[in-house]
């Protein structure tokens, strides 16, 4: 998970039809994984951790539609399941680690002053830690457990979301609007709602998407260096290290797992933009 | 541009504060490290199975002589019945007296390890960034003086096919093609020669990718700025304007961008080091993280924090050096 949005340039305000274009396409492959992890472990109908030792390595067929692995398990099965779950993981601790981080990251630019500083004293602190080195403490401390990385996740992503929103709701709250608003004797609740929230909503999509890609990212990391989550679990950094020693002879097998994650990531980053408009 | 001494020293002590302002930053970040790093380790050696007291007894008397009342012993002695909190204390204070214990797997001292493992990932570190300065800052100058030509499209398909690239995915790319089909250099391992170029290239090849763009766009804002325009209207040579000029308005966003990316390194190393059996902090944490050993995993994850507040300090440094309007206090 390297890299912070907060340098990258238009954060609001993109409206060229490239961007608009680049962003569907993006939504439509994370659409289509998302079917494909909702809906495929049902319809495939194989349990991912059922093996059959007698089809082991075999080459994509009708009944294994991407073959099966070294210890004849359903490959299209095992990458059903592990889409499921690294899509679920990391959107959900996306979407946790957006809660503190939106409403602290508002708060700080809202109150100012000592509240402020505090606050971002917090998120250095928390930046002292690279986020996969966080990711890796919480797993070790529970070894194999999905609740152990979820917390790491969403403790090294909420900074993300603090410091963006710092930065783009103190652009707004400093404006001329706001302050007319509040001449005009609008409330708090008014220029959360008609003002911050339009200003947020842009950015909050992108860093959503930013954020999951960094989980799924980390997730497939860990797995694949054996600290994240351990066998017999389909998942994805799993997965390619179990296919590995197989490149030669079923290159179909390494090839599956890389694909969907490098799916998965582009399809995110797509969504997010790289923040360089050519 | 002509300074009285009054408008002098309140610029002096300007550049002053921001100076302590970044040190009082980063002094903070390394006491969030060890307080954030520890607990986590603290609680990761509280919850190993079995019972402490009699692990340690039975390091020390051998297994066969392990009572229980050798194990109260020992608990005594080392003050493992105490509460909770005071424990955690304890544990917070042994680092603070930088004492990290010893490895629970090779009985040496965690620091002697850590300081071995250390130089092995610094020359590493020092490898990528060589490698992504010299393949990407040239790429990323010449297509930002040459926006739109072929070697800015070509570099920006690179970047974008880079990036979507996990390290670990590059990894084995470069092993399968370079060393196993072209045998050139060794798959892992350290042999003090070629086996550095697999890990360096793959870290980085990463971020000259995003190094390039950005030295891209910093050059192109440079070369359009009017401090740019009068250089050359002055009567400097294109080369000249570039040198005296250009460069080092430029190199401002590129070695912040640097800072932002020191994560990249320290994630990557982890990564990287573990694929390639480099001798280095990231292999070492794993490594300890497969053997549950709690000093080493501590006394690694602190050391890498540590490198990467220290790696944030320098470009910090780098970027107030490079940038006077950052020593006048204009700072984010």
């Amino acid at each position: 998970m390297s890299g912070s949005l907060i340098d990258m340039a238009p954060l609001t305000g993109r409206g060229a039809p490239r961007t608009a274009a680049r962003r569907r396409a993006g939504l439509g492959i994370l659409a289509l994984v998302a079917a494909f992890s909702l809906f495929g472990p049902a319809l495939i109908g194989i349990d991912p951790a059922r093996q059959t030792l007698a089809d082991t390595l075999m080459p994509p067929g009708a009944a294994h539609w991407l073959g099966t692995d070294v210890l004849g398990r359903s490959v299209l099965a095992r990458l059903a399941h592990a889409a499921r779950l690294s899509l679920g993981l990391a959107l959900l601790a996306a979407l946790t680690a957006a809660i503190p981080g939106v409403l602290l990251g508002v708060a700080a630019s809202w109150r100012g002053g000592r509240t402020e500083r505090a606050l971002v004293m917090l998120a250095d602190a928390v930046l002292s830690v690279p986020g996969l080195l966080l990711v890796l403490l919480f797993a070790a401390l529970a070894p194999g457990r999905h609740w152990a990385l979820y917390i790491g996740l969403s403790l090294s992503l909420w900074v993300e979301y603090f410091r963006v929103c710092r930065a783009a709701s103190r652009q707004v709250l400093a404006g001329d609007a706001v302050q007319a608003s509040r001449l005009l004797g609008f409330g708090t609740g008014y220029v959360l709602r008609r003002h911050l929230l339009p200003a947020l909503a842009p950015v909050l999509g992108t860093l959503l998407a930013f954020s999951a890609a960094q989980a799924v990212l980390a997730l497939a990391a860990l797995g694949f260096i054996g600290v994240g989550l351990q066998p017999p679990t389909p998942e994805l950094g799993l997965m390619m290290t179990e296919f590995l020693p197989h490149y030669e002879e079923a290159p179909w097998l390494i090839a599956a797992p890389v694909a969907l994650l490098m799916a998965v990531v582009l399809g995110m980053m797509l969504v997010a933009g790289d923040g360089e408009t050519a | 541009m002509n300074k009285t001494l009054k408008t002098m020293t309140p610029d002096i002590t300007r550049s002053r504060t921001a100076w302590t302002a970044m040190l009082l930053r980063r002094a903070i970040q390394i006491l969030a490290l060890g307080l954030l790093v520890g607990t986590v380790c603290f609680f990761m050696a509280r919850s190993l199975p079995g019972d402490m007291a009699t692990r340690i007894a039975a390091g020390r008397y051998g297994y066969d002589l392990v009572s229980n009342a050798a194990a109260d012993a020992v608990r005594l002695e080392l003050g493992l019945d105490r509460p909770l909190w005071l424990a955690l204390l304890h544990w917070w204070g042994d680092i603070v007296r930088l004492d990290l214990g010893t490895s629970l797997v090779t009985g040496h001292a965690v620091w002697r390890e850590v300081a071995h493992q250390l130089a092995a990932t610094i020359e590493l570190a020092v490898a990528s960034v060589f490698v992504a300065a010299v393949v990407g800052l040239p790429l990323g100058i010449w297509s930002g003086l040459h926006a739109g030509g072929w070697v800015d499209r070509l570099t920006l398909a690179l970047a974008v096919v880079l990036r979507a690239l996990p390290p670990f995915l590059l990894a084995v790319l470069l092993m399968v093609v370079v060393a196993v089909q072209l045998d050139a250099v060794p798959v892992a391992g350290d042999d003090h020669g070629g086996s550095l170029l697999l890990p360096a290239l793959t870290l980085g090849l990463g971020l000259a990718a995003g190094l390039a763009r950005v030295a891209r766009s910093a050059m192109r804002e440079a070369a359009a700025s009017a401090s740019f325009e009068f250089a050359r209207n002055k009567g400097l040579s294109d080369r000249q304007a570039l040198i005296r000029h250009g460069l080092r308005q430029a190199a401002t966003p590129v070695v912040a961008y640097l800072g932002v990316h020191a994560v990249f390194l320290v994630e990557g190393a982890v990564v990287v080091e573990t694929l390639f059996a480099w001798p280095g902090i990231g292999h070492a944490l794993v490594h300890a993280v497969f053997g549950r050993d709690v000093p080493m995993i501590q006394g690694a994850a602190l050391c890498m924090g540590l490198l990467f507040v220290g790696f944030n300090l320098l470009v910090d440094a780098a970027c107030l050096a490079l940038d006077p309007r950052r020593r006048m206090g204009a700072v984010a």
